[in-house]
């Protein structure tokens, strides 16, 4: 059992400056992110994309905004749990008591919610049938890709993955790379070299073509795609790869015990918390009258729900408000060395 | 103000009026109408405000940008009319625009 002040459930930019906020103040939590890797939506959907709207920041990148809170939260050394989603919460006495998907337990007295629009899960095919293969021999992502040795593989998508792994599994197995359209999107020297392997005979590339059905008793073995004229195509195979990114879920959080409207949490204006006490929810997430989903935004939240941990975290104490410029206690939790 | 037609996929229709310069994506979700998620809040990243157009309305639309095709791959069941409804602004123009749901978004 892990026991610290906050557990903040995302590690996007509202998570992450969130941490700042509670370690100025004294606070200390650790975060839990259902992704392999620190960032959020910034890192997972548009790492290279420019945002122009962070206050005194003209022009970064996804990843850069990721790097820059960081090198700001360095100070607090946080403990991240990734690959990791939280699935279950429990009031206990004052307390709020977290299990994750690796069996983890936290006791906390808030929790900050900060969970952009759910976890990111892969994108399925529509075909209802697949479901009776899938993690068998359809997959959407490959654990041991030794397996497809000698096989026939049928790669759908038009991305990075699909094209990587179309090239990758060339080399051992039977492969068609099947997409809806002519285009692909991913990087061109992969798909020059796609373009390559197929006048070598070494790939098939079937495109303007999808799933439509698929075939089998125990195992797998045929699938028909359906070509954008209606003429469909049978192909007998022995693994289906589907890449089509991910979507967003808003998983086990429904089952919190928190006022939800759609996919929202509502909160109020003065702390960001919920409709459970000690539980609050900031950026993306939350609904509110006015509600901006900006990245600013998701700042000042986090700002105002970490002084709303506070008095959870220290019933007996009261927060001074001070700032960073002058104060000595947060600059010495910033570790901030003076030159006298 | 323009009139867009929404139909979900079980058939039902809305018909809403929306004002000149919102997307067809803010039309639906300020009017509650089911069907249309806009996850991404109209950032064209997540493709959850896919709709299906008429073909013949299809071409009088604004030309998608580079990016609307690449996300579309990513959306539930595409097909050759697909458009995200983010990207699609209303003008006078659009009055009279139909735009199906698909099956869901996600």
């Amino acid at each position: 059992m892990i026991k610290t002040d906050v557990l903040i459930v995302g590690a996007g930019p509202a998570g992450l400056f969130c941490i700042h906020q509670l370690g100025i103040i004294g606070l200390k939590c650790e975060v839990v992110d259902n992704l392999d890797k620190i960032g959020g939506q910034c890192i997972e959907l548009y790492p290279d994309k420019p945002i122009y709207d962070i206050p005194a920041i003209p022009e970064c990148t996804g990843e850069e905004l990721t790097n820059n809170l960081v090198e700001q939260i360095k100070p607090f050394k946080t403990n991240f749990h990734l690959n990791e989603r939280v699935e279950e919460v429990k009031k206990q006495n004052n307390y709020w008591i977290v299990k994750t998907s690796k069996a983890k337990e936290f006791q906390v007295s808030s929790i900050v919610i900060a969970g952009g629009v759910g976890s990111f899960e892969s994108r399925k095919f529509s075909v209802k049938e697949c479901e009776k293969f899938e993690g068998k021999e359809i997959l959407y992502s490959i654990k041991d890709k030794n397996i497809f040795k000698n096989k026939t593989v049928s790669i759908f998508g038009g991305g990075d993955s699909a094209l990587d792994w179309t090239i990758e599994l060339s080399e051992n197995s039977k492969v068609q790379l099947i997409h809806r359209r002519d285009e692909f999107r991913g990087a061109q020297s992969s798909v020059d070299k796609l373009k390559e392997l197929e006048r070598q005979g070494k790939v098939e590339i079937l495109t303007k073509y999808q799933l439509t059905t698929v075939e089998g008793d125990k195992n797998l073995r045929s699938i028909g795609i359906k070509h954008e004229d209606g003429k469909i195509k049978k192909i007998e195979t022995n693994y289906v790869l589907g890449f089509f990114g991910l979507i967003m879920q808003l998983g086990p959080i429904a089952n919190w015990g928190l006022n939800l409207d759609k996919k929202n949490i509502p909160v109020n204006t003065e702390n960001f918390e919920t409709n459970q006490k000690g539980i609050f929810a900031i950026g993306d997430i939350n609904m509110y009258p006015g509600k901006l989903k900006l990245i600013l935004s998701a700042f000042h939240e986090g700002a105002l729900a970490a002084r709303g941990c506070f008095k959870y975290a220290r019933p007996d104490e009261k927060l001074k408000f001070e700032f960073t410029t002058t104060s000595k206690s947060v600059q010495g939790r910033l570790g901030v060395k003076k030159n006298d | 103000m323009p009139k867009i037609t929404y139909i979900e996929h079980n058939g039902k229709s809305h018909t809403i009026d929306v004002a000149n310069g919102l997307s067809v994506m803010e039309g639906a979700v300020q009017n509650n109408i089911l069907g249309i998620d806009a996850e991404c809040g109209g950032s064209m990243a997540c493709a959850t405000c896919h709709v299906y157009v008429k073909e013949e309305w299809f071409d009088r639309l604004p030309k998608k940008e580079d990016g609307e095709e690449d996300m579309i791959d990513m959306a539930y069941e595409p097909k050759k009319f697909s458009r995200l409804s983010c990207q699609l602004t209303v003008s006078d123009e659009l009055d009279g625009l139909i735009v199906h749901m698909p099956e869901k978004q996600s």
